[in-house]
């Protein structure tokens, strides 16, 4: 009998491993299950082009559905998950319609959601949130009226909220409560840029903020009170305060998790060799040195995760290592980041922030490990490549910025 | 709606009817052309989408903004004249009959 593959959570990484899996020539069923209304499609314009209008929700989805057809995926949409076993034979996942799924095989990909708030008036209308197109559409139908809009976290999602939201014309004030914006992700230089730049452009920037409760009309929000009773006018609260992984499902099977987090080695499989698990949902050894665990909320930890996993699940053994990369555009200014920073303990800049155009690279004992570039797409670039090849770039010559970084990095 | 004409490395072609304003990389991903990878859907944050466009169109398409510059730069097969991020090149009615090539190598 052939071998019966269920894909939980159709998002970039459930769609990639069904993807995958057909690519690499997998003869048995895919199947692929989600809850949301539709196909898999894109998240990161949602806070990008989609909410400024300059793309709308047919162009975010990643594959026609007559693709899945001619390549044998089967897609279930707005059905949910709600629980699975392990029965003698196989497994059974059973959905909130109560359709009953057999498999041989599973991958969770189930994805993150978002970290909420518990104060006081959270449960106000207009206290938003950004993770899906249902989220995305609620925010665009209220846009147009808003006028001012508070973005609680100055993280990437926040500000690039906060972006669309200036560049609109509205008043807007970005509550961080650490004492820099992206802290957990980008160096001091890199935090301190941003601050002045979306200042520059006209959003307000408090940081070491410290919220008391949101204010309403009874129903609807209309402004964040600070500890100290000072209270800002808000139509429109988004609060982007980090993610949690989803590992529900993960739990019920008895796999093994942090906080929530599905745990998966080097082969992208988890505590259980018969289920795989890729994406926001996981927590895999470090993708460029194997060394601790970490978890990466990107496309493209999403994406190459999900490639091998598919390769898992056909009996492959190769290990997972990818250089990880993001970006996030706000405003006029791209940022792109490769490797992971965590760890480091020295930088070297290159180029001047007040330029608008400069990299920070990180190294950890004496070797690069990865780079911050705003507006720099050729340090970026240069700099993905060398951790690619495994290649550092020595800080003294890294910091000479008369020389190309290209030209010290091996082809 | 226009229609777009990929070009595989291997010669092979295939013409899709794309939505207007519909990128040209998110035309041939979404109907599963293989070779344009657009790892960043869209962003011009990758250059996976790298793309060659038929000399006869390029006056039509117009040339790489500067970050695309920068970025077809990196891409993995060298750029030419006629290199294009496909995530840029946005489809209207004026570029009906649009051919390009994709690069042999994205990554
Ligand atoms: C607004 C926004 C902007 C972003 N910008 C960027 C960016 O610029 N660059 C970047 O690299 N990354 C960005 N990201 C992150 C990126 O989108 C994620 O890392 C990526 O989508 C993770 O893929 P995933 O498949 O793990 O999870 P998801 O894409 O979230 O997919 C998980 C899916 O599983 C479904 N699901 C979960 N549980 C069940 C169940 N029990 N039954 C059925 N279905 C279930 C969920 O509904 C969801 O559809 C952004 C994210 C957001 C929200
Ligand atoms: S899709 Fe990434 S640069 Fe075009």
């Amino acid at each position: 009998m052939s071998e019966r593959v269920l894909i939980i959570g159709a998002g970039q990484a459930g769609m990639q491993l069904a993807v995958s899996l057909r690519e690499d020539g997998f003869t048995g069923s895919v199947t692929l299950i989600g809850e949301e209304p539709h196909g898999p499609y894109q998240r990161p314009p949602l806070s990008k082009a989609f909410l400024s209008g300059e793309s709308d929700e047919e162009s975010l989805e990643l594959r026609s559905p007559a693709f899945y057809v001619e390549n044998n995926i089967v897609v279930i949409s707005d059905e949910q998950v709600v629980e699975v076993r392990w029965d003698a034979a196989h497994g059974t996942a059973v959905t909130s319609t109560g359709r009953l799924i057999p498999f041989d095989k599973l991958a969770l990909t189930t994805g993150s959601s978002p970290r909420r708030l518990s104060i006081e008036g959270s449960e106000l209308d207009g206290v938003l949130y950004l993770r899906d197109m249902a989220d995305a559409k609620n925010l665009k139908r209220r846009w147009d009226k808003a006028e001012h809009v508070v973005v609680v976290g100055g993280g990437f999602i926040g500000l690039e909220v906060a972006a669309v939201a200036r560049k609109a014309g509205k008043t807007v004030t970005v509550l961080e409560a650490a004492d820099r914006l992206i802290a957990r992700a980008v160096s001091e230089t890199t935090s301190e840029f941003y601050r002045a730049a979306h200042e520059r452009r006209g959003t307000r920037v408090r940081l070491g903020a410290s919220i008391s409760r949101f204010v309403g009309d009874g129903t609807k929000v209309t402004g964040v009170e600070l500890d100290g009773g000072e209270v800002i006018p808000a139509d429109i609260i988004m609060v982007g305060i980090g993610v949690i992984a989803r590992g529900e499902l993960a739990t019920q099977l008895g796999l093994e998790t942090v906080n929530g987090a599905i745990v998966v080695d080097s082969h992208a499989r988890t505590s259980d060799p018969r289920v795989v698990a890729a994406g926001d949902a996981v927590l895999l050894p470090h993708p460029l040195t194997g060394d601790g665990q970490v978890r990466v909320e990107s496309v493209q930890n999403a994406v190459d995760q999900a490639k091998l996993a598919a390769k898992t699940i056909m009996g492959g053994a190769d290990e997972y290592r990818a250089v990880p990369w993001f970006w996030s555009d706000q405003a006029d200014l791209k940022l792109q980041i490769a490797g992971l920073s965590n760890g480091y303990d020295a930088t070297v800049l290159r180029g001047n922030p007040d330029d608008e155009k400069f990299s920070v690279l990180y190294y950890r004992a004496g070797r690069l490990i990865a780079i911050d570039s705003v507006n720099d797409v050729l340090d970026y670039m240069a700099v993905r490549k060398a951790l690619g090849n495994g290649q550092t770039i020595p800080a003294d010559q890294a910091s000479d910025t008369s020389v190309a970084l290209k030209t010290l990095v091996q082809d | 709606m226009p229609n777009v004409t990929y070009i595989q490395p291997d010669g092979k072609e295939i013409t899709i009817e794309a939505r207007d304003g519909d990128s040209v990389m998110e035309t041939a991903v979404r109907n599963g052309v293989k070779g344009i990878i657009a790892e960043c859907g869209g962003a011009c944050a990758c250059a996976t989408c790298h793309v060659f466009v038929d000399e006869t169109f390029m006056d039509k398409v117009g040339g790489p903004g500067d970050l695309e510059d920068d970025m077809l730069d990196g891409a993995a097969e060298n750029r030419t004249d006629c290199s294009r991020l496909s995530c840029q090149i946005k489809m209207n009615a004026g570029l009906d009959g649009l051919r390009v090539r994709i690069a042999s190598e994205q990554v």
